[in-house]
């Protein structure tokens, strides 16, 4: 679980996060949705020590990450899965050495042990034909799962991912929302996921956060999604026609 | 960025794998042309000493010993640096620039793992092989000298080699190799700074390429004064 208690951050004069406090939950997809500008990215780079913040806290699992020594911030790192908008894969590498790239850096394993690990996670997001590839031969899609499956080689306890769904297909894109979904429940992941893909908080959204201008506007799961009468959430949400309508439907059948 | 190089090290088993990966890209691969330009160009300031000689009380000798002193004190050390800066110092800064601008560098950090170390510091280790390149420099700009010399009937061999061991000085040796080994510093770390540091896209990625090559280029003939001025006056 991470905890995030009154969290502040500013860019000189710029407050970007004003004092936005949020749980995330163990085996849960926690969304974080609002429109470009919002404090999505900052936020999350907070969460991940990328950035320093003037205000709050930010536990894992009740331990204060700011206040961690050096080696312990290290240690953290190494429980931590992390999805990049576009892949972050190391262009040098192939990529069955992307996937055990962690494990090389954070484990004693033997190069086969290692292989046959990233063989397994490899083979869990459908890429057990790509090993020996380099990342630019690889779609984008296909890219993606490479840094999925590079994300949980090493059994993360977290898993942060930006965009997952940017630039892909709609089919692709649900593929990798049922992907995140499946491996955070099945290795009980506290999974958090910033996104403005809407068919992605309709599918996975577990626990969701609205965030506008700094401040969290609402929060609440992706059937209270549907019912709720913040404006500002059915404002973004509901932008649509195609949403407006579904959402109709839905709570017209509910009633 | 230089402290922050020391700390946190990446482990053994993957640095030493970085470090050989970075002493083939920019030792083993520079060879082709440093070879290249260091034999035409050690025939070339053969020719423009030889031609220059019209005066015929001037010992043939002479063109050996000049050749032997231009190369060895400022072309090699000096000008194949300038030259690497621009091939070695542009190969670093967009390979790590490419790397912060495709969220690579993030990548390694939201790890734990120290990037300035993991990208950096194999690349100052094989840049500690660079006297390796400049004693190649030396050695064929004078064997293109002495080719030269013969094929264009300047000098006799027994003339040109006479010349190259006139006067010979043993520190002029060292203090070539104290400034090679300052600029193999420059050239790991200011190009590696630009790319690290780089903020943008792409465009910005040839931008900091090309302000490398410069600032580089102006550390290298800062230094080239200093250590002169220092070691040999």
């Amino acid at each position: 679980m991470i905890e995030v208690k009154n969290l502040h951050k500013s860019f000189g004069e710029a407050h970007i996060l004003k004092g936005i406090s949020q749980t995330f939950y163990q085996g849960k997809t926690n969304l974080i949705i609002g429109q470009s500008g919002s404090g999505k990215s900052v936020f999350l780079k907070c969460l991940l020590g990328l950035y320093d913040y003037e205000e709050g806290s930010i536990e894992y699992d009740g331990e204060v990450f700011a206040n961690l020594s050096e080696d312990k911030k290290r240690d953290m790192r190494a429980k931590i899965g992390m999805v990049f908008q576009g892949s972050a894969l190391f262009d040098s590498l192939t990529i069955e050495e992307n996937v055990m790239f962690p494990l090389r850096m954070f484990t004693k394993l033997t190069k086969n042990d290692m292989r046959e690990r990233a063989n397994i996670v490899l083979k869990r997001v459908n890429l057990e034909d790509a090993h020996k590839k380099m990342p630019s031969e690889a779609s984008g899609g296909m890219q993606k799962r490479v840094a999925i499956a590079r994300a949980i080689v090493n059994n993360p306890k977290y898993l942060f991912c930006d965009e997952p769904n940017s630039g892909l297909d709609p089919k692709t894109a649900i593929v990798i929302d049922n992907l995140i979904h499946e491996i955070t429940e099945e290795y009980k992941i506290t999974t958090v996921i910033n996104t403005h893909d809407m068919n992605s908080v309709m599918e996975i959204g577990d626990n969701i956060m609205f965030l506008k201008d700094g401040i969290k506007a609402w929060e609440g799961t992706k059937d209270d999604i549907f019912r709720t009468d913040n404006k500002v959430v059915t404002d973004f949400v509901y932008s649509s026609n195609l949403f407006k309508k579904v959402r109709e439907a839905v709570l017209k059948e509910n009633k | 960025m230089i402290i922050e190089m020391f700390r946190k090290p990446t482990k053994w088993s993957v640095m030493k794998e970085l470090i050989l990966k970075d002493i083939d890209d920019l030792i083993i691969g520079s060879l082709g042309i440093v070879a290249f330009i260091a034999f035409f160009v050690g025939g070339v300031v053969t020719i423009q000493t030889a031609l220059n000689i019209d005066n015929p009380l001037i010992p043939k000798e002479l063109i050996g010993f000049a050749t032997r002193q231009s190369i060895l004190l400022e072309f090699a050390p000096t000008f194949m640096s300038i030259i690497m800066a621009g091939k070695v110092g542009s190969f670093i800064t967009s390979s790590i620039g490419t790397m912060r601008v495709t969220e690579q560098i993030d990548a390694l950090e939201v790890m734990g793992i120290n990037s300035i170390n993991y990208l950096v510091f194999p690349k100052l280790i094989a840049m500690a092989f660079y006297p390796f390149v400049i004693s190649i420099a030396m050695f064929l700009g004078v064997i293109g000298g002495l080719m030269a010399c013969i094929y264009g009937g300047y000098a006799s061999t027994d003339d040109f080699i006479t010349g190259l061991q006139q006067e010979f000085n043993p520190f002029h040796i060292s203090y070539a190799f104290i400034k090679t080994f300052l600029f193999a510093f420059v050239l790991a770390t200011i190009p590696s700074y630009h790319g690290y540091y780089m903020k943008g896209g792409a465009l910005e990625v040839g931008e900091a390429s090309t302000t490398s090559f410069v600032w580089t280029s102006v550390a290298i003939i800062i230094i080239n004064y200093l250590a002169t001025q220092l070691l040999l006056s």
